[in-house]
């Protein structure tokens, strides 16, 4: 197995791409016997060092309907200066440039290494990036002023070149003119009617006067730039301004907040003037959009905001309008290649049930805060403009991806922060897995952890076996603006080995990646949740799982006990225990913003991350032994440590009833109890490496035995000691966890049961 | 009046009378024949065909200087000068020996006029004197109750009227009538009248010569007029204590006709000449007409010199003789004294003339003979017909020296052009209220008879002069004002405290109320509240309550108002200077912005938009360093972007105004942007007001049609080939019905607007004005706006609309007392039921015309009660309630009713409603509807109230003399007849401007004055005597001046001497004037320092700056000059004055036959 893992380790860290299994079944019955479907992670911009991009055009495939790029895998007649496409056995001249070509000269893309290989093309006008800053007047006054602030900061962040935009709303909305000198100006907008694009740019002053004003009179001087730009301008020239500008907003007088329409106008503007261009409209928003079109909560502080329990009671009255007019301006935005990222900070629910759709479709970053006033915001703010190790910008735009498969594979679909291009062709299957029916799709933002869920379908026929050493080939050609707003293209092609599942059932049971399986699969069931009940899901979930046990397990009909699973699935079904509580799939407790927030993560994070979320890691750390990894179970929830742990949104240090006792009695301040100083500090330290490299920022709790933020660490660990069997379990350790959940031991020994059972 | 008084006197004349009855019924008789005749002529020459057929009618036709002469029968009635003339021929030689020779000094060329007309008319007119002979009775009665002076002017009309009665009356009896009448009277005066009035015009001055002649003639008559003045005589007696009043006045000028009377003693026996020669020959008659005549003519000339005089020349005149006259006529006087007891007050006595009155008519008989005469086609002598001026004069000289005391019910005040102070003394000054009549029918039936409309001009916050003290305001506390339980009147003067004091009972409904125990006073032994000075309420007409929460809206007390300036910032107005010059001139104005007596600053908040087809608000927030400017193109949807920062307090914010105000200009001074909307910008001003919650002002600075894609985007609908089509009318309506309910809106909000006009070509003033007419704003017009020329006036517009006291959210309710009801309303309001006047705001310009219709019966002994209650927020933000009341006489006796008329008053209903009507039916309709109604009005009064008279004869009342001549200046007004270079957007703005106008300022602009700069004395402040406004009257010598309330004139004759102009223009010669001035040029030097001085006197007498032009004589824009001459003929085809009578005289006897 080392082998596997290495190999599954080695393709991440060339390609971005780790596949649910990496050996394929050659049959289509047997790829879906195999419970699992085959499908992959693509990271698609994962942060190579060691990936010099070339600075020429890739060559492509000559037959219309593959345009597959020349890659490693193809097989060249250097003599003929031809090479046969991998995918469509096309066989295709060289271009010109390519004359020298022989086996020792070989250009980067067909060396093995080169896999994964990124091209910068020169083509088209470049664009600069922009950012339209869309901001809520409706704040309190601290929260405004730390709001200001963070965004007068952010311009220093900004590429020099950058266009930057403002339209700040409350009860109207106000884009800001920046260009013009002495009086600041802006146009306003009625909060609760909404506008079409047209309507918005005519209102702006936009739109090209059709007709020449006076015949008589000498033709404008040409198209003045800087018409279109009066509300986009470049940071460099006019930064002071702007930051005089942030100063100068005013709370909003009316207690009312016109999201909808905003963002509304700031997607009709750049679709007007910067369509088809990197460009990010960064929402910030206080509270919940009370008025007009996408509005979710009605003005009057009586009436709460919806919860589940009136979604489910279908109470939520505002819910599916809004929904739709964000939908609407997330289909529009997206397909603009604009992207929208929310910053909503509130104490209570600001609507990103309703508006998630605006982030997920377009790549945006959704961040949930309680207040602009904390480092959370602002230093995950901050971080949107962090730099790479090469000092570029970790973010890019407009990216189009365009997967492309041997004949044996067809794509089921995308999951992930993408919409579909409808991209029809020979190997879009017809059975959609989340996003399908395309084998294009759209992000219009990403970073280098940007990771989408790619899910295929084999479609060989059982009757139809692959020739033995047969390779199944997939290829991700993802065009994009980079951040120096070049345009770039990378392109990944991978392959894999056929397996007779009958025969080489043990090959293909070795090669399964159960971290990214878990993953693939959570997705699914992420991406169901959205759309179907609860416990709908959960029971898919199960189904699956005891079948994936049925499938690969080994044990005896009807013997629970007997019941084992192979090292390469020992992991998955605890997986799946976690994720079947995890607030992306379990809603109780969870606000339904919260659980939108969670889930547009989960749907765009790194394999690592994603597991993380799905099973948070928990350190512990005691006088006992250095820093270790501990069972996320309550057992480990001990009074002489100090444990840590790690959810992606949160980061808990939790200290035991006996630490906190000590600390208390401040023997950390003692000069001969240093060393319980340093105990006390290793945890931080730790958290605050986590801290200074995640995207968003984790909630950041400290707390100890019995403090009421210790619910967080309650809330995840594996209830194997609850009030129901705290004496069952003797006094072994650990604390009981009040809950009626059922502990993994419980799930384990259902599973089994089910599994072997000759019922099911 | 002086009519009434004829007629009472034709009584006393009884003996006459008899006669004159008698001989005024054949007259009728034949009258109608002449009517006949009259279609023939022609509308003007109506009067005329009645003369016309008695003699050659044909002759008539010709000439409309017969018509005239028909008119000047008409004359008769009006002028006093013809009267006297007349009177001085016929009746005056003997007893006006004295009156003559007044009437010959000041009436002399009237007199020749008159002569000229008709010496036929003349003695038409004299036998008109019958009037005279009524007067007597009336007068008798009269006389020791009225001063005749003010009256004597129509009084001698009205003698005219009488003695033409006699005239025919001789006539019918002497011969045929027609015929005899016509032979006798007309051809010989005629032809001697003619010729003389001609040279006579001159006046009084040459006067003595013509009027010599003229009255040889007359004195011929005068012969007979001996009988009369007998019958005079012993009328006259009580008629003389009468006189003695008008002699007050007049005394001075008594001396100047105490020489007349030499003259009149010629007149006579010139009369005896002309007149006597043929009229003894046409008739037996000469002794009755002689009768009447002496009658008359005794009377006329005391008129005349009174009234004639006073107006031609002066007061004091008229007075004279009267006096003189009294002396030596005792005859004739005694009608003058009729006369002028009626002008007193005193007419209500009257009555028992009635029905003498219906003999007067009859006189006209004798115009049809007397046309006959006029054969010998000519001109009537406009100085013969009912001057302005001299009316003007004269009450300026009688009532102008003492101050009007309101305590007496049912006071007609001085004319609007008088200068008096008020004593508010338990009725609302005439700044006020003022009334069409002060006596009202006690039944319905009388009013319809008379068709004199009911009505009041009521101007709630009009400005006082510095000497007269503001309303009180009177705070009754908690509970609010005390007020009737069932009609809500507010406690006022006539309210009756009974039963101790614990009660009281409304004057308006009669309703018994508790007196509310903290307003308990005890009663007095007369029945008058112990603290009845103390208390304005109780002793004042005009007052003010301070409101409680109750009176406000949403049971809130309001905020401050906020004024909203909302500039036009598109090209033209940008090319034009004029945002630059509004934006400079706020940075100034804005710290007069009108507050509160004491308080330091206004309460009042400022906000500012700029717009073109977009809207610019600008926040001035005073914390800001620089204004912030938001555009809302949203023009479909308005809505204000911003609240806090937007109305600012304008001491606070100082600086970031004056930031903006600098700013405005340049952002905008690129702009290419031409369209502009404005029913938005209306909207915008409404919502920001809605939004601070406060009432407050909007001052849009529009310049063009609004066409750019928004709510009440309007098209260019002028077309003028609809001007005298059925759609006519829609030039008037507003295009679209957008505007009316914004217009709701903002009433509802308290938002009145102000429109500044700067158009460069049509933008449909009918339908922007829609919002600030019914918002109770004002609309100014600067049409081809220049800023070298204009911008004085629009600065100074601006200036005086921003500081005029001002209230907000009005509303008016007019309370009446049984028996009369408001039932119409006229003015820059809007209604939203039929009782309450609702207001945006009310400036102290605006006013509202009331009028009333009987819905039952009075009573002569409580009279009729007018409440005026304003409930309105005053500029700091005060709720409040300002009360005006005014009682008035009710009268049994037509007479009364015509003698405590208010011609003014009445002209300014007349031609409100007339201007409303043009947007509901054809303006030839409501032409039409007017003549008739005037028409309807004078031979009601013919018919009823006026002495026996010959029917070619014109009486009219003395109090209404004036009412054809205005009312001619009404009908060629430019709503009404326009020329050719007159626009849509011109007439709708001034149709809307006559509608919110106030008494004096529509009796100036139908009526302008025309000064003679040349004759102003350098040394005075006063200003010189004016002049009728006639082509004929200007001099080539002279430079004149000429005001209508919107424009100044300055008309200089070709053959003005270069000293003149040298010290007037600052240039050499005529040739060097420049026409394009706008202001006259600041030299040092006596004659330009008084000019300019006089104009700014006269700008500051009006609520708007008046553009100045220069014309000179023969120039282009003298074409534009000579419209405002307005006894002229105009180009547009208005009648002159002279035709217009003419035409009115056919009218009434077509109603009287």
């Amino acid at each position: 197995m080392a082998t596997y893992l290495e190999f599954i380790q080695q393709n991440e860290e060339r390609d971005g791409v780790r596949f649910s299994w990496n050996v394929w079944p050659s049959s289509r019955l047997e790829a879906t016997r195999m419970v699992v479907p085959l499908a992959c992670l693509l990271t698609p911009l994962k942060e190579r060092l060691d990936l010099p991009p070339v600075q020429y055009e890739p060559v492509l495939c000559s037959r219309p309907t593959c345009k597959a790029v020349l890659n490693p895998l193809c097989q060249v007649d250097y003599r003929a200066k031809l090479w046969a496409c991998n995918f469509c056995f096309q066989r295709n001249q060289f271009p010109p440039a390519y004359a020298g070509i022989s086996e020792v000269n070989q250009p980067a893309e067909l060396m093995p290494q080169f896999s994964t290989i990124e091209y910068i093309v020169q083509r088209g006008p470049q664009m600069p990036l922009i950012f339209l800053y869309v901001v809520d007047t409706c704040l309190e006054e601290e929260d405004l002023q730390a709001l200001k602030e963070s965004l007068q900061m952010s311009l220093s962040l900004l590429p020099a070149d950058a266009l930057v935009g403002l339209i700040t709303f409350g009860r109207m909305v106000q884009v800001h003119e920046l260009s013009c000198e002495g009086i600041s100006k802006s146009y306003v907008f009625r909060g609760t009617k909404d506008l079409t694009a047209k309507q918005i740019q005519d209102m702006l002053g936009l739109s090209r006067p059709a007709v020449p004003i006076q015949q008589g009179r000498p033709l404008q001087t040409p198209e003045q730039p800087v018409i279109s730009s009066r509300f986009l301008q470049p940071v460099h020239k006019i930064d002071m301004n702007l930051t005089d500008l942030l100063g100068e907003l005013q709370r909003d007088p009316w207690p009312l907040r016109s999201t909808g329409v905003a963002l509304s106008i700031a997607v009709g503007l750049l679709e007007g003037t910067f369509p088809n261009t990197g460009a990010r409209i960064m929402l910030f928003t206080g509270g919940p959009p009370t008025q007009g079109p996408g509005m979710v909560v009605g003005d009057e502080l009586k009436t709460p905001i919806r919860s589940w329990h009136d979604i489910e009671k279908d109470n939520a009255r505002f819910m599916k309008k809004a929904t739709k007019h964000y939908e609407t301006l997330a289909n529009r935005t997206a397909a603009n290649g604009h992207c929208i990222d929310i910053y909503a900070c509130a104490l209570d629910q600001t609507g990103l049930l309703e508006m998630k759709c605006c982030a997920n479709l377009t790549g945006g970053h959704m961040v949930m805060g309680d207040s602009f006033n904390t480092s959370l915001f602002k230093q995950t703010f901050q971080r949107v403009f962090s730099k790479g190790f090469n000092g570029e910008f970790r973010m890019a735009f407009g990216a189009n991806l365009d997967v492309k498969t041997s004949r044996e594979l067809k794509i089921a679909g995308a999951i992930g922060p993408c919409i579909s291009l409808n991209a029809k062709g020979p190997c879009v299957s017809e059975n959609e897995l989340g996003i399908g029916g395309t084998s294009q799709w759209k992000i219009c933002s990403l970073d280098p952890s940007t990771t989408l869920a790619i899910y295929f379908e084999v479609v060989n026929q059982h009757n139809a076996p692959i020739p033995q050493g047969g390779r199944g080939a997939v290829q991700f050609v993802t065009q994009y603006q980079h951040s120096s707003t070049q345009k770039r293209i990378r392109v990944t092609t991978i392959a894999r080995n056929w397996a007779d599942a009958q025969s080489q059932l043990q090959h293909i049971e070795a090669a399964f990646d159960q971290e990214a399986a878990a993953v693939l699969m959570a997705r699914l069931g992420v991406y169901r949740a959205e759309s179907e009940e609860g416990p709908d899901v959960l029971r898919w979930l199960d189904r699956q799982l005891i079948r994936l046990c049925q499938k690969f397990g080994q044990y005896n009909k009807d013997d629970p006990n007997s019941f084992r699973l192979s090292e390469s699935f020992s992991l998955y079904p605890q997986f799946m225990f976690h994720l079947r509580r995890s607030p992306f799939l379990q809603v109780f407790n969870n606000s339904p913003d919260e659980s939108s927030y969670y889930r547009h993560h989960f749907a765009r994070q790194d394999l690592t991350q994603s597991l993380i979320m799905i099973q948070p890691i928990l350190y512990a750390y005691s006088f006992h032994g250095p820093p270790e990894p501990v069972l996320l179970d309550s057992s480990s929830i001990l009074p002489d440590r100090i444990l840590l742990m790690d959810t992606f949104f949160q980061i808990v240090i939790y200290l035991g009833e006996t630490i906190a006792q000590w600390q208390k009695a401040g023997y950390q301040d003692m000069p001969e109890y240093e060393n319980f100083k340093h105990l006390l500090q290793a945890p931080l330290d730790d958290a605050q490496e986590i801290l200074q490299t995640r995207f968003p920022m984790p909630r950041y709790i400290h707390t100890e035995h019995g403090g009421s933020q210790a619910r967080f660490l309650l809330s995840k660990v594996n209830p194997s000691q609850t009030h129901n069997n705290l004496y069952a379990w003797g006094q072994e350790s650990g604390a009981p966890i009040l809950t009626d959940d059922v502990s993994l031991q419980v799930f384990m020994d259902h599973l089994k049961k089910l599994a072997v059972s000759s019922a099911s | 009046m002086s009519v009434n008084q004829q007629a009472h006197a034709g009584p006393p004349y009884g003996q006459p009378q008899p006669g004159y009855q008698g001989y005024q019924q054949p007259a009728y008789g034949g009258q109608p024949l002449p009517g006949v005749p009259q279609s023939q002529y022609g509308a003007y020459n109506g009067p005329m065909p009645g003369y016309q057929q008695p003699v050659p009618p044909q002759g008539y036709f010709p000439s409309l200087g017969f018509p005239s002469k028909g008119s000047p029968v008409s004359l008769n009635s009006d002028t006093s000068s013809l009267a006297p003339n007349f009177i001085g021929s016929l009746r005056a030689p003997p007893t006006s020996g004295a009156p003559p020779p007044a009437s010959g000094a000041s009436l002399p060329s009237g007199h020749l006029a008159y002569s000229q007309f008709g010496h036929g008319d003349v003695q038409n007119g004299i036998p008109a004197s019958a009037a005279p002979m009524q007067r007597p009775p009336a007068s008798q009665p009269f006389l020791p109750g009225s001063a005749p002076t003010p009256v004597s002017q129509t009084s001698t009309f009205q003698q005219y009227g009488p003695p033409p009665a006699s005239v025919q009356q001789l006539s019918n009896h002497m011969a045929g009538m027609t015929i005899g009448n016509t032979a006798a009277s007309a051809p010989p005066p005629a032809g001697l009248g003619y010729g003389s009035p001609t040279s006579v015009p001159p006046v009084s001055g040459s006067f003595s010569a013509t009027g010599s002649g003229l009255y040889t003639p007359y004195t011929a008559s005068q012969g007979p007029p001996p009988t009369s003045v007998s019958q005079g005589l012993p009328l006259a007696q009580s008629p003389f204590p009468g006189q003695p009043v008008s002699a007050q006045r007049p005394p001075a000028q008594v001396p100047g006709f105490a020489p007349p009377p030499s003259s009149t003693g010629i007149g006579p026996s010139s009369y005896p000449p002309t007149t006597g020669a043929p009229r003894p020959p046409t008739m037996p008659g000469p002794p009755l007409p002689g009768q009447t005549v002496a009658g008359p003519p005794t009377s006329q000339p005391n008129h005349i010199s009174s009234p004639p005089p006073p107006s031609a020349m002066s007061g004091p005149h008229p007075g004279p003789p009267m006096s003189g006259l009294h002396g030596p006529l005792p005859p004739t006087h005694p009608p003058q004294p009729g006369y002028q007891m009626q002008q007193n007050g005193s007419f209500g006595q009257v009555r028992g003339p009635q029905p003498n009155y219906g003999g007067a008519y009859p006189g006209t008989p004798n115009y049809g003979s007397q046309p006959g005469p006029p054969p010998p086609p000519k001109r009537l002598d406009p100085d013969s017909i009912p001057s302005p001026i001299q009316v003007i004069e004269d009450d300026r000289s009688n009532r102008g020296s003492e101050p009007f005391v309101t305590g007496v019910r049912g006071q007609v005040p001085p004319l609007v052009t008088t200068n008096f102070l008020v004593k508010d003394q338990g009725n609302a000054s005439p700044r006020y209220i003022r009334c069409t009549s002060y006596n009202i029918p006690c039944t319905s039936d009388m009013a319809k008879q008379s068709q004199v409309p009911l009505a009041a001009v009521i101007k709630p916050l009009a400005t006082l002069p510095p000497e007269e003290t503001l309303p009180y305001l009177v705070d009754h506390g908690e509970s609010g004002p005390v007020r009737c339980n069932r009609c809500k009147a507010y406690m006022c003067p006539f309210m009756q405290f009974i039963e101790g004091g614990r009660r009281f009972q409304c004057c308006f409904c009669s309703c018994v109320t508790e007196v509310p125990p903290h307003y308990f006073q005890h009663l007095d032994h007369t029945g008058k509240r112990v603290d009845f000075y103390d208390r304005p309420e109780l002793s004042l007409g005009s007052y003010e309550f301070l409101a409680t929460v109750d009176y406000c809206k949403n049971n809130k007390f309001p905020s401050p108002p906020a004024f909203i300036f909302m500039i036009d910032v598109s090209y033209n107005a940008v090319k034009s200077g004029l945002v630059r010059l509004i934006c400079e001139e706020l940075k100034s104005l804005l710290d007069y912005l009108p507050r509160e007596g004491n308080m330091e600053e206004s309460a009042i908040r400022v906000g500012f938009v700029t717009y073109n087809k977009v809207l610019h608000f600008y926040n001035v927030k005073s914390s800001l360093a620089q204004p912030q400017m938001m555009v809302v193109s949203d023009v479909a949807d308005m809505f204000v972007p911003l609240l806090d920062g937007f109305l600012v307090n304008v001491n606070e914010s100082r600086t970031v105004i004056a930031s903006l105000l600098d700013q405005i200009p340049e952002m905008f001074a690129d702009t290419r942007e031409t369209e502009t909307v404005f029913a938005p910008v209306i909207q915008a001003g409404l919502e920001a007001l809605k939004e601070a919650e406060c009432a407050g002002k909007l001052f849009i600075f529009h310049t063009s049609l609004p066409i750019a894609e928004a709510p009440g985007k309007l098209k260019n609908r002028d077309d003028k080939k609809l001007i005298n089509t059925d759609k006519e009318k829609t030039l008037f309506q507003p295009q679209t019905s957008f505007y009316n309910n914004l217009a709701k809106d903002c009433v509802a909000q308290g938002c009145c607007v102000d429109l500044f006009l700067f158009p460069n070509q049509y933008l449909d003033v009918a339908t922007l004005g829609v919002v600030p007419y019914q918002t109770g704003g004002s609309i100014y017009k600067y049409a081809y706006f220049q800023l070298e020329t204009d911008q004085d006036r629009f600065l100074n517009d601006l200036r005086r609309d921003v500081q005029k006291e001002v209230g907000f959210d009005a509303v008016m309710r007019v309370r009446t007392s049984t028996g009369i009801r408001a039932t119409d309303f006229f003015g820059a309001f809007y209604m939203s039921n039929t009782t309450d006047v609702e207001m945006a705001g009310l400036d102290c310009d605006k006013t509202i015309t009331v009028e009333f219709k009987h819905d039952d019966k009075l009573s002569e002994d409580t009279g009729a009660l007018l409440q005026c209650a304003l409930l309105y927020t005053s500029c700091a933000g005060q709720r409040r309630l300002r009360i005006h009341n005014l009682s008035l006489n009710c009268c049994t006796q037509l007479a009364d009713l015509y003698r405590n008329c208010e011609t003014d008053t009445l002209i300014n209903y007349l031609a409100k409603y007339a201007y409303r009507g043009v947007l509901s039916s054809p303006v030839k309709t409501v032409r039409d509807a007017l003549i008739n109604q005037c028409a309807q009005i004078l031979a009601c009064y013919r018919k009823n109230c006026a002495s026996p008279s010959s029917a070619g004869q014109l009486i009219l009342p003395e109090c209404m003399k004036l009412l054809p001549v205005y009312l001619n200046c009404v009908l060629k007004s430019d709503v009404l007849q326009p020329g050719p270079e007159v626009t849509t957007d011109d007439r709708a703005y001034v149709r809307q401007l006559v509608t919110s106008m106030d008494v004096a300022e529509t009796n100036v602009f139908f009526y302008p004055r025309l000064l003679p700069l040349t004759k102003a004395d350098v040394d005075s402040d006063s200003l010189p005597a004016a002049i009728r406004n006639s082509e004929e009257r200007l001099s080539k010598g002279d430079i004149y001046l000429l005001e209508n309330g919107l424009n100044i004139f300055v008309w200089v004759g070709v053959n003005v001497q270069q000293g003149l102009i040298q010290s007037l223009f600052g240039v050499s010669s005529f040739s060097q004037i420049s026409n394009s001035l706008s202001t006259l040029p600041v030299l040092e030097n006596p004659f330009s320092k008084k000019v300019r001085s006089m104009i700014d006197m006269l700008q500051v007498q009006r609520s708007r700056y008046m553009k100045l032009i220069i014309v000179k004589q023969e120039d282009k824009l003298e074409m534009l000059f000579k419209h405002f001459l307005v006894e002229d003929k105009s180009l547009s085809g208005g009648a002159s004055y002279v035709d217009f009578l003419c035409h009115m005289h056919k009218e009434i006897r077509q109603l009287l036959s």
